[in-house]
């Protein structure tokens, strides 16, 4: 096997391209991903189980099946509804929902670690219920699962290659095409598998950051 | 602070009920086949302090985290101020909790929020005091506990002593009409004990706040009440001022309480 040092320059075009892909479809399926297993979270604590039986009808579901058939049906089955989104759109949407399912009980276990007390003291203050949640208890459950949602971040990180399966080119997918088109495997793997450890290492940095401005 | 405290009429049940802002009446509270109160009744008159005495599950923390709607009783009505709880509308029971204020065993600051902010955070949202009134308020109240100068601290910085006065100023900080004191000495190192007290023995001398407190410092409940309340297995064995009550007990049950805990 030789390294060929040419081929890894005439990548890196393509490399930047995927790479920012990669990144948008990181951070957008995080975002949707902590926002919207809160709102799973928050929506499994209603008195009624009219509203918890089907949320929790879907999210065990969605977190039952794999995220590749997910994408699949979102990307195949849905325009034939008339609903027709962009691949990456498809792709952000599709694995911030699974891992919604995976972060509202990151929540969940967040908002159960706090302690009775706190509700009690909201209680005996008369705050009201909204004023409860948005200044005591979440302040104090997001804090204590920052970490745990971070590791779910760095799992998203790995799964981002699966767009490629509906035709979004990320890292993975722009090298397949180059190797495809150039018959060299070895220079545009390497590259993109670095890039995934240096993206995973200052994602990590970024959230251990985050980790210490809210744990004080 | 009423000077004619020792005159209460012994049965607080027979107490006029103009001056009653708390009443208890026929209340029974059973967690799973356990009786924690059985058929209580029991008032506390304006302005007066009240101390509950008794061993440990006898039903004192109950009355308290009934009154400020922590749980519900299975029987019997509880009025403050003429109002009836339970049943009660959402904005009733509202109502009704801004007449009371409560300090826990273990405090329950809100670690997340500095001490000034803890103590303001109920009056601005609930009372819709202005934030520079209800800074200007928590610092005297701050001072009121000897804390003046902790203002910006977070209550993981504070001793447990220190974080009970400052519960103890959030608590004021709503102009409550009666204050719940939940065994607030109870989780405090013994050196850190006296500091509360005398911060409560302040309040309770110099304002007219009624009081109603679950306590083990016999000699801090002989000290401030009006009448203290003897219990066990969630029924009053007997009640009196602290004089007569701890100097010359008329149940035998008392008796054994009090020569087990002096």
């Amino acid at each position: 096997m030789k390294w060929d040092w040419s081929a890894v320059s005439d990548f890196l075009p393509h490399f930047w391209d995927g790479l920012l892909v990669t990144l948008q479809a990181l951070a957008l399926g995080s975002v949707i991903s902590f926002a919207l297993g809160l709102v799973w979270a928050l929506l499994m604590r209603l008195p009624t189980r009219w509203v918890r039986w089907p949320v929790g009808v879907v999210t065990e579901f969605v977190r039952n099946t794999p995220l590749l058939v997910q994408l699949f049906f979102l990307f195949y089955v849905l325009p034939e509804w008339g609903l027709t989104f962009s691949a990456l759109t498809t792709g952000v949407f599709a694995i911030g929902l699974h891992y919604s399912t995976y972060t509202m009980q990151v929540y969940r276990a967040g908002i159960e670690a706090v302690p009775v007390g706190q509700w009690e003291a909201a209680t005996a203050l008369n705050l009201p219920w909204r004023r409860t949640w948005t200044a005591v208890i979440l302040p104090q459950a997001i804090r204590r699962v920052v970490p745990a949602l971070g590791n779910y971040v760095i799992s998203m990180l790995k799964d981002t290659p699966m767009l490629m399966a509906i035709t979004v080119l990320e890292m993975l997918g722009q090298a397949r095409l180059y190797s495809q088109q150039h018959f060299q495997f070895t220079e545009p793997l390497t590259v993109i598998g670095v890039a995934f450890i240096l993206v995973s290492y200052l994602a990590s940095l970024l959230l251990r950051a985050l980790e210490r401005r809210l744990v004080r | 602070m009423s000077v004619d405290a020792a005159k209460n009429p012994e049965r607080p049940t027979t107490g006029t009920t103009t001056a009653e802002l708390v009443r208890l009446e026929r209340v029974t509270k059973r967690f799973g086949d356990q009786t924690v109160l059985d058929g209580l009744d029991f008032s506390v008159s304006a302005g007066k302090h009240v101390t509950l005495i008794g061993p440990s599950g006898s039903g004192k923390t109950t009355i308290l985290r009934l009154l400020m709607t922590l749980t519900k009783p299975d029987e019997g009505t509880i009025t403050v101020d003429g109002d009836q709880l339970f049943p009660a509308s959402d904005k009733q029971v509202r109502e009704i909790r801004k007449k009371i204020g409560m300090v826990f065993q273990h405090f329950n600051l809100f670690p997340n929020m500095t001490v000034l902010r803890n103590i303001t955070e109920a009056p601005v949202t609930v009372l819709g005091m202005s934030r520079d009134e209800a800074d200007a308020r928590a610092r005297e109240l701050l001072d009121l506990v000897g804390l003046a100068d902790k203002c910006d601290s977070r209550p993981s910085q504070l001793s447990g002593g220190q974080q009970q006065r400052v519960a103890i100023a959030r608590a004021l900080a709503m102009r409550p009409q009666v204050l719940l004191l939940d065994e607030v000495t109870s989780a405090l190192d013994p050196e850190l004990v006296a500091g509360v007290l005398d911060v409560l023995r302040d309040i309770a001398r110099s304002t007219d706040i009624t009081l109603l407190c679950v306590t083990h410092e016999m000699g801090f409940a002989r000290d401030i009440s009006d009448q203290v309340l003897m219990f066990d297995s969630g029924r009053v064995v007997e009640s009196g001022p602290p004089e007569r009550i701890f100097g010359e007990p008329r149940e035998e049950r008392t008796r054994e309480f009090l020569s087990a805990v002096l």
